[in-house]
């Protein structure tokens, strides 16, 4: 390597010395940082807020091939923190920017973008990397991701997870002041699944009250937004890029207002209303990004203890720390060995798929399940859908047997496949 | 390294107003959390940065990005590998070269409308031989500084009352410290606040507009329009026509009250029809009885601190507005602070609520009115000017007054040890008891001792232990900085508790390395704790918070 001389000897205590607080299994010694910088290979979601923080502490922490992946262009606003970017960079692919800018300041580092949404790639793109940080922004892109790691995810004979197929996530996410770093270990740790309640759900007015009985600047926007656009704009989507939509919009929200005597509709609140704005500074994002890249080289190297499982954080009142050790749920449709069922053996195979699409966990993820038992689909979309449509009037009895079935359940809204423990048991009277 | 160089070309002065500033466009999210009002406080306000390794170079990047007015970076050494290893504001070909001059290039990059100066100097060096230097900055980040170096500009800054805060990455922990003598903060923003909403204590507005639900009720269209609120303070008065009392107190009281409540609901048939508005009526019956218009005890604290007892001709606007408040809570029989004036939304008629909020906040304004007079009245006896007491602040510190926060820090201790010089304020209790934990907390605080230790190490041996190249941690230098902190721990009258040999090995095994992503965490909290020193808002640490990334655990230590 063409490292001048004790350019890592700060790195280096730490992965060639032994200690006392590191993670089981530790071997330390000069391979580790050659491996950190020439086989290891690390992929960060999203080069905004915290995926430029992300690059840089990586880099900065011995890492020397990264991938980054984001869809975005740079706005203006997103200046006040992401600092690998500059005013004359607006416009441009984030990505794209944020690979080149950090390799120019570190010497020796490997930043492949990719201008891409991350829908776009295939599970084995995401195969190549031993550990996936995410710097995202959306419950469903987090969720999206999820599914991809877990779908390596296989577990032995005995029930327990195959240490050898767990790729790990690091997640972080801010909102002003306060903000979160979190360890996944799908099959060790909760997955994004098992503590869906972690993230509340957005606040949506009634329609009744946007319609009728506007009460609030919000309101008013919000009327604007759902109400008029569509009804003057049936062959335009709203775009709130396009500044012409944004002050089309502010201008109706006023409008709104004014008629029903209500302050404070302003442009900013719009844009915030509109866009679904949150509010980002980079303080809270350097802080968690380099929780997270800190995490990631404790996860690759074991030179220290892990965070078992989340950090918050908050700046609030005083600056206020809190780890907890959050459980897994273990009928967790994503990372379990699989939901457990049980249904009568004269069920039919219709009935099932009802039973799936109502189930509590499942549900909210299928909306035309396939079933298949091992690679024997039993019934299929698709193709293969007349040949096993008559499956869907037998009993469960005459396709399987019982009286514990592994069921893998497809659906195009699927990252991949679930898996259900399907028990095949007479209820009880 | 004793002179000082002059910095940047251009970079004496304030920059003048540059095309940049004319839009705020760029700082749209960070104004979304401090406004206008804060945005302007930053773009005020000059920073000095004293060591421009990551942990002081992340930092001032936070404080850069967000728009202050301009910075000066103090550093006296030369770029070596070790920099282009740990900090990103460093490239290869700055090999050399001064470190402050180069990471004030790259900083000043991220931000056009920044301006930035260097001296090549030695902080410690600097704060000893000329600390009139420190003067007119807004406020002081001094990164690295050994405990010594840190207690003389403690010593240096708060003479002056120029807020200093602390950062300090050692290997896989770190600290933060906020020196001020006194910060008062009106906007602190908590995370929930819950509207005062009078409900057993109407003004007579109030109590006159719940009247007069009555006669909608019968009105089936009228009814679903009528504000929780109304039904609430409806509610409450006639609870306490019949019972005597303002509100109910019993579970089953309240049970009682509840299903007064529910019985307002139309039925068809004998089954009711759920109302939204009396459904938010029985979600929200807590407010009747937890709702309360009273000085919390924290403003309680605030009203007899010694700052609002005596008011002086120097007293500040925050003190002479305690002091108005105190005055507004005495002389109302109730004992209530001024309104605040805000409402929660509420299922309702538009015009019905709109009603509703202008009441309070007529009456809110009202209320604030009497405080500005008061607060004139209060300054005018002590002597203190009003030219600054304006009607927007009084009216801030009204809608805040349940809110309203102070901290003072202590003095940093000539050790570097998170205790504090004074017994009487719990001196060492708060180390001892951390000590003494069962779980990380222990390790926590026995890193938090050897920090301060391995300075004293240093002192003698112009490194830090563990610092020569080696693939072994030197048992000896460990069992020396064992000793050195068992005797820290010793002065302080800190004896019986034990100091775990294993913190100690492995803070030598660090060797005082400053790690990226320790810097990073250490400098942007911060930068973070700069921001709400520098607008006002939010409240900031009050003393010294010591971070483990060992185990993700932190100490606050006030
Ligand atoms: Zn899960």
């Amino acid at each position: 390597m063409n490292h001048p001389e004790g350019r890592w000897s700060g790195l280096d205590n730490l992965l060639t010395r032994p200690g006392r607080f590191v993670g089981p299994g530790f071997e330390p010694g000069p391979e580790l940082r050659d491996f950190l910088h020439d086989d290891c290979r690390i992929l960060v979601v999203g080069a905004g807020g915290l995926g430029c923080e992300l690059l840089k502490d990586l880099a900065l922490s011995g890492f020397g091939s990264i991938d980054v992946i984001d869809m975005d262009t740079i706005d203006i606003t997103n200046l006040n923190r992401q600092f690998l970017f500059r005013t004359a960079d607006v416009g441009r692919s984030k990505a794209e920017v944020a690979a080149a800018r950090t390799m120019q300041r570190v010497a020796g580092l490997t930043v492949t973008p990719h201008h891409a949404m991350i829908q776009d790639k295939g599970l084995d793109f995401y195969a190549q990397f031993h550990v996936i940080v995410l710097g995202l922004d959306s419950l469903e892109a987090r969720r999206h991701m999820n599914a991809v790691a877990c779908s390596f995810l296989s577990y032995n004979p005995d029930g327990t997870p195959d240490l050898a197929t767990v790729k790990p996530l690091v997640d972080g996410g801010t909102e002003g002041l306060r903000g979160h770093a979190r360890v996944l270990l799908p099959g060790v740790t909760p997955c994004f699944d098992c503590t869906l309640w972690l993230f509340p759900p957005q606040t949506k007015f009634p329609l009744c009250t946007i319609a009728e009985t506007p009460r609030s600047p919000a309101h008013c926007i919000e009327y604007a937004k759902i109400i008029l656009w569509p009804r003057e704009h049936q062959d335009t989507a709203f775009d709130p890029d396009i500044e012409a939509h944004m002050h089309w919009m502010f201008a109706r929200a006023q409008e709104r207002a004014k008629e029903f005597g209500i302050q404070g509709v302003t442009l900013q609140l719009t844009q915030g209303v509109v866009k679904n704005i949150i509010p980002a500074i980079a303080s809270t994002n350097a802080i968690v990004a380099a929780s997270c890249a800190l995490e990631t080289l404790k996860l690759v190297t074991l030179a220290s203890t892990g965070l078992d499982n989340y950090l918050m954080y908050s700046g609030v009142d005083g600056v206020y720390t809190l780890t907890t050790q959050y459980e897994r749920d273990p009928a967790c449709p994503v990372c379990s060995a699989g939901v457990p069922m049980t249904a009568p053996p004269t069920c039919t195979l219709r009935d099932l798929l009802g039973l799936l699409t109502l189930h509590p966990a499942l549900g909210r993820l299928l909306r035309e399940p396939s079933l298949s038992v091992g690679s024997v689909p039993l019934y299929a979309r698709g193709v293969f859908e007349e040949e096993t449509r008559p499956n869907l009037d037998r009993q469960l009895r005459e396709l399987v047997t019982g009286p514990l079935v592994e069921l893998t359940v497809n659906d195009k809204g699927l990252v991949a496949p679930l898996k259900v423990q399907l028990r095949l048991q007479v209820a009880e009277e | 390294m004793a002179s000082a160089e002059a910095g940047s070309p251009s970079s004496s002065g304030a920059p003048t107003c540059s095309p940049a500033r004319e839009s705020r466009v760029r700082y749209d999210r960070g104004m979304r959390i401090w406004g206008a009002e804060g945005q302007d406080a930053l773009e005020r306000a000059s920073v000095c940065l004293l060591h421009a390794g990551p942990t002081g170079a992340e930092a001032l990047k936070n404080l850069v990005l967000g728009g202050i007015r301009s910075f000066t970076v103090v550093d006296g050494e030369r770029v070596g590998p070790q920099d282009l290893g740990n900090n990103f504001m460093i490239d290869q070909d700055a090999l050399g070269r001064p470190r402050a001059e180069v990471v004030t290039a790259s900083l000043k990059e991220l931000n056009e409308a920044v301006g930035g100066s260097y001296v090549v100097d030695e902080p410690a060096q600097l704060i000893s031989s000329n600390p009139s230097f420190f003067h007119e900055y807004d406020l002081v980040i001094g990164a690295q500084l050994r405990c010594s170096d840190a207690a003389a500009l403690d010593a240096v800054c708060r003479e002056r009352g120029i807020p200093l805060i602390l950062g300090r990455a050692y290997g896989l922990v770190g600290l933060v410290q906020v020196c001020v003598a006194e910060h008062c903060v009106v906007e602190s923003k908590p995370d929930n606040t819950i509207e005062d909403l009078r409900l057993t204590e109407p003004w007579p507005e109030l109590a006159e507009a719940a009247a007069q639900v009555d006669a909608g009720l019968l009105d089936d269209h009228v009814r679903g329009h009528v504000p929780y609120a109304l039904l609430l303070i409806r509610a409450a008065a006639a609870w306490a026509a019949t019972h005597g009392a303002p509100f109910p107190r019993t579970s089953a009281e309240k049970a009682d009250f509840k299903e007064g409540l529910r019985s307002l609901q139309r039925c068809i048939e004998g089954v009711p029809v759920e109302e939204e508005n009396i459904t938010e009526a029985i979600a929200n019956a807590h407010r009747v009885w937890s709702g309360s218009s009273a000085p919390t005890p924290e403003l309680v604290r605030l009203f007899q601190d010694e700052a609002c007892q005596h008011l002086r001709a120097g007293s500040s606007p925050f003190w002479i507005c305690v002091a108005a408040l105190s005055r507004f809570v005495a002389s109302n029989a109730a004992g209530a602070l001024p309104l605040e004036g805000n409402i929660p939304d509420m299922h309702a008629g538009s015009q019905e609520f709109l009603a509703l909020q202008r009441l309070y906040r007529a009456k809110a304004e009202a209320d604030a009115q009497e405080v500005e007079g008061l607060a004139h009245d209060v300054a005018g006896a002590a002597g203190a000017s009003v030219s600054r007491v304006t009607s927007a602040y009084v009216r801030s510190v009204c809608k805040n007054a349940r809110r309203l926060r102070v901290i003072r820090c202590p003095a940093l201790h000539p050790d570097g040890l998170p205790v504090r010089t004074e017994p009487e304020k719990g001196g060492t209790d708060a180390l001892r008891q951390a000590l003494a934990s069962e779980d990380a907390t222990a390790s926590t605080a026995a890193f938090s001792v050897l920090v301060p230790a391995a300075d004293r190490y240093y002192r003698t041996h112009q490194r830090f232990p563990g610092s020569l190249h080696g693939s072994e941690v030197p048992e000896g230098e460990v069992s020396q900085l064992h000793a050195i902190a068992q005797g820290l721990l010793a002065e302080s009258g800190i004896s019986g508790v034990h100091l775990p040999e294993d913190a100690t090995t492995e803070l030598v095994r660090w060797g005082g390395a400053e790690l990226h992503c320790v810097a990073a965490i250490i400098g942007s909290i911060a930068s973070q704790e700069a921001i709400k020193l520098l607008t006002g808002q939010f409240v900031p640490l009050a003393g010294t918070l010591f971070y483990s990334t060992v185990h993700a655990t932190s100490l606050l230590f006030a």
